[in-house]
């Protein structure tokens, strides 16, 4: 395949989050010129906009105080980084090169060149890795509650994990299900105190503590779930004809295996107290760094964090 | 139509399913869901670079959920291949263009 060569840019940003989209509105103001490679749409949250491209109202999000839709707050980012000469490509990144500059990014056979690079890939939901989990797909299990809730009316579903978007979709989907079951393995929640409080407070929403989904049972649609409890062993099964699954994320780091400094569990290293990887001018900003506190404004944060970062990097090299 | 894109109804749907003389893509969506929110632009060029090789349509399942219905639709957006009547193929969940025009290619005339 031959390769398609393109102009040469100052900064490219991989990922377009909170991270990312900050980032660029951040650059581009500097005159910077970003070229933002956004991703490919996905009903998961690798995806253009990132993880708030699959949730509904964002109410901790300062300067909207009365909430408002996480779609729309990253088309708002988004519009912002277009204003001031943000180019943008909505395609996923194949491969990089960072061993020598200018550093090298693929989209498939067409090849960006830049002095520098932001790296704000995010993070995606964990899938639960039982062996039929893909055939269920758009029939009873489903990654993304926002969009599939309004199909599961008057339906017992359940939700799995313990953190906060597991609560929060729990408390969503009780808006169409007669019923939902929140499986966590267990015996209590990690999700903020706010969240907590409002699912169990919701009549609608029950527990099933310490219990590991196992199995997915079901012909042609999903009919119920295997379980096991992780304190007893015993095993167990339950009729549902929804599945939403929350139980944690990963960070979108394959590209950079063996590239840039990562812990064991993918994310990606920087230098305290700066956006610095190991890569001299490649800049890592967002949830694709973070896994201590992975929220949105954190990740805005540090998008500008590494725009300044990489500004000033840049001036430093004439 | 906007965009050159059919805008489908519980009322309208089997008479253009049935009567469409290319081969037609129709995206069930809904507001309420962001990567159906994605898929537009998409669709939007595809409409206009298929034009007379491909039609593209798209369903409000909140409006028209008999439809849906009829169609087993769980996810969206679920996007389905009409040609010549019959549904050919049956796809969930929001996806980038390369891998979209990929899909439906089998079914897409090569020569308008």
């Amino acid at each position: 395949m031959s390769t398609i060569e393109t102009t040469h840019q100052k900064v490219i940003i991989i990922g377009s989050g909170p991270a990312g989209l900050t980032a660029a509105i951040y650059t581009a103001r500097a005159n910077l010129a970003p070229l933002v490679i956004e991703g490919e749409p996905s009903s998961t949250s690798d995806q253009p906009g990132g993880q708030l491209m699959l949730t509904t109202e964002v109410e901790n999000f300062p300067g909207f105080p009365e909430g408002v839709m996480g779609p729309d707050l990253m088309m708002k980012f988004r519009d912002q980084a277009a204003r001031f000469n943000t180019t943008f490509i909505t395609e996923k990144v194949t491969k990089v090169d960072f061993s020598q500059r200018p550093f090298a990014v693929w989209v498939r056979d067409t090849k960006y060149t830049a002095d520098s690079i932001i790296v704000s890939t995010g993070a995606q939901s964990i899938m639960l890795g039982l062996e039929n989990e893909s055939r269920f797909y758009g029939h009873g299990l489903s990654t993304c509650a926002t969009c599939d809730g309004f199909f599961f009316r008057g339906q017992e579903i359940v939700v799995v994990g313990g953190g906060d978007s597991a609560i929060e979709e729990a408390t969503f989907l009780t808006k169409f299900a007669s019923k939902v079951t929140i499986v966590h393995r267990r015996d209590s929640l990690r999700a903020s105190k706010i969240m907590q409080d409002r699912a169990r407070n919701n009549p609608k929403i029950e527990f099933k503590w310490n219990s590991q989904v196992t199995e997915i049972i079901g012909t042609d649609k999903l009919e119920g779930i295997g379980l096991v409890d992780t304190v007893t062993g015993e095993s167990s099964k339950m009729a549902v004809t929804g599945l939403f699954v929350a139980i944690g994320h990963r960070p979108n780091t394959d590209l950079f295996k063996n590239i840039l400094d990562m812990e064991a569990n993918g994310y990606l290293i920087t230098r305290p107290g700066s956006s610095y990887t190991n890569i001299d001018g490649v800049f890592a900003c967002g949830d694709v760094q973070d896994h201590t506190y992975r929220q949105a404004i954190t990740a805005a944060g540090s998008g500008c964090t590494a725009a300044i970062d990489c500004e000033r990097w840049l001036e430093a090299q004439h | 139509m906007a965009d050159g894109i059919v805008i489908l109804t519980s009322a309208n749907f089997d008479e253009t399913i049935k009567s469409s003389t290319t081969p037609i893509l129709v995206d069930f969506w809904a507001e309420w869901c962001g990567p159906c929110k994605a898929m537009n632009p998409i669709l939007t060029e595809i409409a206009k670079e298929q034009a007379g090789k491909v039609t593209i349509a798209k369903l409000n399942v909140d409006d028209h959920g008999d439809i849906a219905q009829r169609f087993s639709v769980m996810s969206i957006p679920t996007m389905m291949l009409f040609s010549e009547g019959e549904m050919k193929l049956k796809m969930i969940g929001a996806k980038g263009k390369p891998q979209l025009l990929a899909e439906i290619a089998e079914f897409i005339p090569t020569k308008s």
